[in-house]
């Protein structure tokens, strides 16, 4: 590896590392510009001014923004990230317990999703212009834009009311045997695979049309190779760098995906712990929350970006 | 939209094979925005009415769409949620498009420095999924109305503004441009006057793109019961109020879900014809 390629990728982890600075800033300031709101919600509505003034000092709610946010910051780096204040116990142990399962619900999903998105994309971009290609096309396209509450919605109806083969609720604790792990999984997975396939299959398509496109494949197809071997032999090698950032990519909308999933299916992951978190304005908790989602959000899109630098020959030779 | 809409067909000349798959889009699009408008006038009963004791009724000749988990007439209720959904995520997105396209453009005729400062703060803006960052707000400030407009505009500006800038920045070296700025004139007259005009056509084709996911976004924040409150309800509200109904698949809940999902999936086909027609496709 060139110093030329290790010089990019550093350039790549800097501009990241200075994001998830400007993010904490933006998060803070969302969450902590109406200072006193934390304490007015530990007394409750009946508390005296003075006693709120009191807490307010005791939190340090008193002291100017700047200095809050060093303090919350210089929390994140040590891993103390303070107290919820709706659990009565510290925000680390509360994610502690969940992280597991939602990590678990998003490896499952990238279990199933990339290889099906890989076989529908290679798949329509080597009948491309066929009608398997435009049927897929019209498919991926259309489901791209479907809301993850209607596909939970229709999946929960037909599977489990309809069929019964699967809960309509997810208890990740009750996973003692394969089976129950096949039926507590399948339905959120199954949602969450909906959107993101759509948007991986249609993202690999593309990358290998675009292959397919180059005059080394016309030479390939002039030479009398079919369609098959082109694609698999002579395209798809010089596609990995591309699929592989749309893996990376397509994989970066489970951030949002998870959110509406585990609340759905009442999924005991950091997603839904982080909605109750917010429907009870638990500050500490959803700003820990949401800096976890944004660093795993920012470490796909910085493994899509290095993924795109060490594909391309042009950068390796130099 | 109606101009982007127009415009395909005006400049495709050549006659051209439709399936009907592709004209779907329009009339799905057509259909929701005619709804939108007169929607709430064809509502037989009044939305908070409750006008049945069969709760989570089934579809009937006098509730179309049965009746929700109250026993009000959900027909009446979508009537009324889909003009806050499609309205609420028109004037988000149409806001978010023009103010992502405005800093672009001042960005593009901005100083060096200046320039880069803004490129860096949408480069973090966009780095937090817009869920997240909806779900931050709300747990500052609460949900109302305007509130969710910010919202929206806050978490996909920063995308407007990608598409835009790249689009500027590549007018900017143009010719054309360039004599602008030796004649004198101001960064003003540049940006509005000789490169505005020239990106509107993917400008709005991102604007479709941007209504799409203010949608999802809006009814899914409505569907956690984040989004707009209750007496208002939006279609993903109705989705969350008649969840109860799930076991017995009751049509109050798959009715709204289905709106959503053929508003989102219209527009989206919709954009997809239009761009291919503009690509000669």
């Amino acid at each position: 590896m060139s110093t030329h390629i290790l010089w990019l990728i550093g350039r790549r982890l800097a501009a990241a590392v200075l994001t998830l600075l400007i993010v904490s800033v933006v998060i803070f300031a969302i969450t902590a510009i109406l200072p006193g709101d934390s304490a007015q919600q530990i007394l409750g509505q009946f508390a005296t001014p003075e006693q709120i003034e009191a807490l307010r000092q005791q939190l340090g709610l008193n002291q100017p923004a700047i200095v809050r946010y060093l303090d919350w910051f210089g929390g994140l780096l040590s891993g103390n990230l303070g107290e919820s204040m709706t659990n009565n116990m510290p925000v680390t142990e509360l994610l502690q317990g969940r992280l597991g399962n939602t990590l678990m619900l998003a490896l499952v999903t990238s279990v199933v999703s990339v290889p099906v998105a890989l076989l529908l994309g290679i798949t329509a971009a080597i009948y491309r212009g066929g009608r398997l290609d435009k049927c897929l096309s019209t498919l991926t396209l259309a489901l791209v834009a479907v809301p993850e509450f209607l596909v939970a919605t229709l999946a929960v109806l037909i599977f489990a009311v309809k069929l019964r083969w699967f809960s309509a609720l997810s208890y990740a604790s009750d996973v003692t045997s394969p089976l129950a792990f096949i039926r507590t999984y399948t339905l959120p997975v199954m949602t969450l695979c909906f959107v993101i396939v759509a948007q991986m299959a249609r993202m690999t398509r593309a990358a290998v049309v675009d292959q397919l496109d180059s005059s080394y494949a016309e030479m390939a197809r002039l030479k009398g190779l079919g369609n098959l071997r082109i694609a698999l032999v002579h395209a798809l090698p010089n596609a990995v760098g591309p699929i592989a950032n749309a893996i990376a990519l397509s994989l970066s909308y489970l951030f949002g995906g998870v959110v509406i999933v585990e609340t759905i299916f009442n999924y005991p992951g950091i997603a839904s712990l982080m909605v109750d978190a917010v429907t009870n304005r638990d500050i500490a908790l959803v700003q820990a929350c949401t800096m976890l989602f944004c660093s795993g959000y920012l470490l796909l899109v910085l493994i899509a970006d290095v993924s795109a630098i060490l594909s391309n020959p042009r950068l390796r030779t130099r | 939209m109606s101009t982007s809409v127009s415009n395909p067909s005006r400049t495709s000349a050549l006659p051209r094979i439709t399936s009907p798959w592709r004209s779907v889009g329009a009339v799905v699009c057509l259909f929701w925005l005619v709804m939108a408008v007169i929607g709430p006038w064809l509502a037989p009963h009044d939305v908070g009415q409750v006008v049945s004791d069969d709760i989570f009724g089934p579809l009937s000749a006098q509730y179309p769409l049965g009746t929700d988990y109250m026993g009000r007439d959900m027909l009446s209720r979508m009537l009324v949620a889909a003009r806050y959904t499609v309205g609420l995520a028109l004037v988000a997105a149409l806001l978010s498009s023009m103010i992502g396209t405005f800093i672009a453009l001042a960005a593009a005729v901005s100083p060096r420095w200046l320039e880069d400062g803004i490129c860096r703060l949408m480069d973090a803006l966009i780095a937090i999924p817009s869920k997240m960052l909806a779900l931050v707000i709300v747990a500052g400030f609460g949900s109302s109305v305007p509130l969710l407009i910010i919202t929206a505009i806050i978490g996909y500006a920063p995308g407007a503004f990608r598409i835009a800038y790249s689009l500027a920045a590549s007018l900017y070296t143009m010719e054309y441009v360039q004599v602008a700025q030796t004649r004198g004139e101001s960064r003003l007259y540049i940006a509005l006057r000789e490169m505005l005009p020239n990106m509107l056509n993917p400008v709005l084709a991102d604007l479709g793109l941007r209504f799409v996911f203010i949608v999802l976004l809006l009814s899914g924040l409505s569907f956690l019961g984040l989004g707009v409150q209750p007496p208002d309800a939006d279609l993903g509200s109705l989705v969350r109020e008649n969840i109860g109904g799930l076991s017995q698949g009751a049509a109050a809940l798959i009715a709204p879900a289905l709106a959503i999902g053929t508003l989102t999936v219209g527009v989206n086909l919709l954009i997809d014809r239009i761009s291919s027609h503009r690509n000669g496709r």
